[in-house]
């Protein structure tokens, strides 16, 4: 595997389902109603047997991620990145990722 | 060509980047928010091509909702209004007429002038939404222009939304408090002085949906990522109940006795700061009295809340080193709005956790430059016309200055009675009753038809606008206007930097209007001379407009602890500025206003306990107001990003009695009181009570016909036919929008042939 291949680290202990990184992405790629550049997924709420609740929320990047190449170039963050209100997506190469994966508990890592 | 992170977000408040302006500024409204977060606009030829957060802005560290992200829609939307319009038709035929502004001029003038002379400038009333960029101008006009004292929220019942909460603890703490998230620090979370609480109460509100009162809810997820642990009260498992310590799930309506029960705790097990309490505040001995009558097996049974629960949340809060309270709304639309505000606030305070760093700090608009509803009232009224505001011989609270509006259950009383004096017109800014705000919609819709004459100024053509106005003004939205933000700290500002057609911004409209009716009033020739006379005002703000602009955001060094310091009081003692000098936890003023000095809970109107007779009937408890993520009240709904989001108004309905009653999700029901009745589609919570429904406000729908009957379909979904004016507490404030009552019942072709607003706008109503 190359080592500069990038990708997206998300914190779904703190992803709040706010949807603010869908619609920033359908601006910045300009897409129709039903077309989605990530979509974030819920899961729950639903009762465990300690009491607590399972309730989480989860975004996705579809085939049309292309992890936002023009504002990348042009040296910003990819849009859901720059946006995100819980500031749980973060973006790198996928060694800097899988590090700060290794250090904290409850995330995702998406490779393009 | 890559640049640095640095060069593409720069700290000058304008830059050129190739054929596109780069401006950083604020969006406040509209379309609104209770916020002003920072944000960049990319223009080229007078338009806005691209929308980005701005990291440089510490407020909000270049993270947008969805709303704003979603802002270039609603700027270009054809809908907008793009020039005055004069009705044609009958009121709700939904026929205008283009006019020029010196028409509109003329013709507001004419009106004015005959309804001052034959029924006296007490019978203009001035009304707002909800707080956001149109707080004092709107005020201003009203006092100054129009020259009467009532300016108010339009027909919320018990202003019940902040105001409560603000009018108790100016009375008791002569302040008012916020949760502190760092957000008056520059540097924020890296303050040296700041602390992260440890725990957080959070009450009666859903931060990350509702945003209120210049908070931003998702700085509580970044306190959880340090550390915060969490107490949620809320009848909604919401996605921080979710994640918290503890959710207490009460029943609607009861705050006030959940509050008791906690202080019942915390005092009888000497879990309270006994220094604070001994030195700082007033009444303890006869706060511990008063929660002796809340013994914690009965306030279980008052609100639902299992006693172990309530036991160890208060433990766990009042332990806490320090803990911090973020209340919000719903606190306030009960009858006992303000004796729960009172009871919620004393939690902390016995705990200490008073403007120390992490907990719950006082806080005043930025530079003192006041920007209130009481904008110009002692200024340009008489003592003689002062008295006359609607609602101050009712309530000493309202007489005395406390809550600086007209009360607005009182303003539709003399609406629809004559008593104690005619209302002839209304001039409503930005703010859409029959939508949402007011309850009981249709009861208001007949009201505003019975004036003279009525101006609505707004973005779209609205539902209200429709109904009633006889002239329609359209205002700018935030970028086509210049304007500040002192609501608490940053000061803040927000740039004209495109004209959208004929529109104008509020403070100019105000200040045009102002000039036709009362020169003498309003000596400025601009919008930026209107802002710098309120600068002026301030003790302490030397700088002009132009300065603000260039700043973008200007932050006050923030002092803690200042009742320690002689910060509070005006005579620059130490202590609270209250009468006592104390932090009251027995109100002095109260007292001698002849009100309970002390919390105590109340039944809301309508319950299994005050009617079980009538809760046989309507066998759930209904609450109103559910926030969503898409829509800020009754805004956003033409925009097709944010309806394929949420294309329908939705109630909340438990999963298991949906499955007995044979309702599935999305199926549109009927939710019904002996008020009125309004559709929405169910969704299925496991996790709401059996006996809770919870219902979606502001709902309108801009792609149906305007005209009457169908009136946009204001009435049709709209969870205010279910609700009811004049049911306030003896402040005046408070009133039942969270705790109701109602049935439910599937919508079938047969029982949907009348919608509501055919029948309210055609059958006379209910």
């Amino acid at each position: 595997m190359s080592s500069d291949r990038y990708g997206l680290l998300i914190d779904y202990e703190f992803c709040t389902g706010c949807h603010a990184c869908e619609v920033a992405c359908k601006k910045e790629l300009n897409l129709v109603v039903g077309q989605w550049g990530l979509k974030v997924y819920q899961d729950g709420p639903r009762k465990l047997e300690n009491g607590k609740w399972e309730y989480n929320f989860l975004p996705v990047p579809t085939s049309l991620c292309n992890l936002c190449a023009d504002r990348v170039k042009e040296g910003r963050k990819p849009t859901c990145v720059h946006h995100c209100q819980a500031g749980v997506i973060e973006y790198g190469t996928l060694q800097e990722l899988s590090k700060k994966m290794n250090e904290k508990p409850k995330t995702v890592m998406y490779s393009k | 060509m890559m640049s640095t992170y640095d060069e593409l977000y720069r700290k000058e408040w304008q830059w050129q980047e190739g054929d596109l302006t780069v401006t950083r500024s604020m969006q406040w409204s509209g379309p609104g928010c209770h916020n002003g977060c920072g944000l960049l606009y990319y223009t080229k030829d007078n338009k806005i091509v691209k929308i980005e957060g701005d990291p440089n802005s510490p407020y909000n560290q270049g993270r947008l909702c969805m709303r704003c992200l979603n802002l270039t829609e609603s700027l270009e939307h054809k809908d907008r209004l793009k020039w005055p319009l004069k009705r044609i038709g009958e009121r709700g035929e939904n026929k205008w007429q283009r006019i020029s502004w010196n028409e509109a001029l003329d013709i507001i003038e004419a009106n004015v002038r005959k309804i001052q002379k034959e029924y006296g400038p007490e019978s203009i009333c001035g009304m707002v939404g909800t707080g956001r960029n149109i707080c004092w101008q709107v005020p201003l006009l009203t006092y100054a222009g129009f020259g009467s004292p009532n300016f108010g929220y339009s027909f919320l019942s018990g202003d019940s939304c902040f105001s409560p909460r603000a009018a108790f603890i100016a009375v008791t703490h002569g302040d008012f408090s916020v949760c502190d998230c760092s957000q008056f620090h520059e540097d924020r979370y890296d303050n040296p002085e700041y602390k992260v609480p440890e725990v957080i109460l959070i009450w009666g509100n859903n931060p990350i949906h509702s945003n209120s009162d210049d908070f931003l809810g998702h700085w509580i997820v970044e306190l959880m990522k340090r550390g915060t642990r969490l107490i949620v009260v809320d009848p909604k498992l919401t996605w921080l109940a979710g994640r918290a310590e503890y959710w207490l799930q009460l029943r609607p309506g009861t705050d006030a006795a959940l509050g008791l029960g906690m202080l019942n705790v915390i005092i009888n097990e000497n879990l309270y700061d006994q220094e604070f309490v001994e030195k700082w505040t007033y009444g303890f001995e006869e706060l511990a009295e008063r929660v002796r009558q809340y013994p914690v097996d009965k306030v279980a049974e008052i609100t639902w809340v299992p006693k172990e629960q309530i036991e160890e949340a208060a433990r766990f809060f009042a332990q806490a080193k320090p803990g911090a309270i973020q209340w919000g709304l719903k606190v306030d639309q009960s009858v006992a709005g303000v004796p729960a505000a009172q009871a919620i606030a004393t939690i902390g305070a016995i705990c200490g956790f008073i403007d120390i760093p992490g907990s719950n700090i006082y806080i005043r608009d930025a530079y003192d430059i006041l920007s209130s509803y009481g904008t110009g009232y002692e200024e340009f009224l008489s003592p003689e016309m002062r008295a006359k505001r609607l609602g101050d011989e009712k309530y000493p609270l309202k007489r005395m200055g406390v809550g600086p509006t007209a009360h607005a259950d009182s303003v539709l009383v003399a609406l629809e009675t004559g008593k104690p004096y005619p209302v002839k017109m209304l001039w409503i800014q930005t703010s859409n009753p029959i939508a949402n705000m007011g309850a009981d919609a249709p009861r208001l819709y007949k009201a505003i038809r019975t004036t003279d004459f009525n101006v609505v100024v707004d973005l779209y053509m609205t539902p209200t606008a429709v109904a009633c106005a006889d002239l329609v003004l359209p205002a700018g939205m935030s970028p086509e206007r210049n304007g500040y933000k002192t609501w608490w700290h940053p000061l803040r500002s927000t740039s004209k930097i495109v004209q959208y057609y004929e529109c104008k911004s509020d403070e100019q409209i105000v200040l045009e209007v102002g000039k036709r009716l009362a020169p003498q009033n309003f000596p400025w020739e601009t919008d930026i001379d209107l802002i710098n006379w309120m600068f002026s005002r301030s003790a302490t703000y030397k700088e002009d407009f132009q300065t603000l602009q260039q700043k973008v955001t200007d932050y006050q060094k923030y002092e803690y602890k200042k009742y320690e310091k002689g910060l509070l009081r005006f005579d620059g003692e130490t202590g609270f500025n209250t009468p006592t000098g104390k932090l009251e936890l027995y109100s002095t003023l109260f007292a001698e206003w002849g009100l309970d000095p002390l919390p105590y809970f109340e039944e809301p109107p309508y319950s299994p306990v005050s009617t079980p007779l009538k809760s046989k009937e309507y066998p759930f408890i209904l609450t109103t107001g559910a926030r969503s993520l898409e829509f800020f009240h009754s805004e956003h709904r033409q925009l097709k990003t944010m309806r394929e989001f949420h294309p329908d108004p939705l109630f909340d309905i438990n999963s298991e009695i949906a499955a007995e009653m044979g309702i599935q999700e999305g199926d549109w029901c009927w939710l019904e009181n002996h008020n009125g009745r309004c559709r929405q589609r169910a969704h299925l919570d496991p996790a709401l009570s059996r006996k809770v429904i919870r219902a979606e406000h502001g709902w309108w729908f801009p792609e149906m016909e305007g005209s009457e009957p169908a009136l946009f379909g204001v009435f049709d979904s709209n969870s205010n036919n279910l609700t009811e004016q004049c049911q306030n507490g003896p402040t005046g404030y408070g009133a039942p929008y969270a705790n109701t009552i109602c049935k439910v019942y599937k919508a079938t072709e047969e029982n949907s042939l009348d919608l509501p607003s055919l029948v309210v706008t055609r059958k006379g109503g209910f």
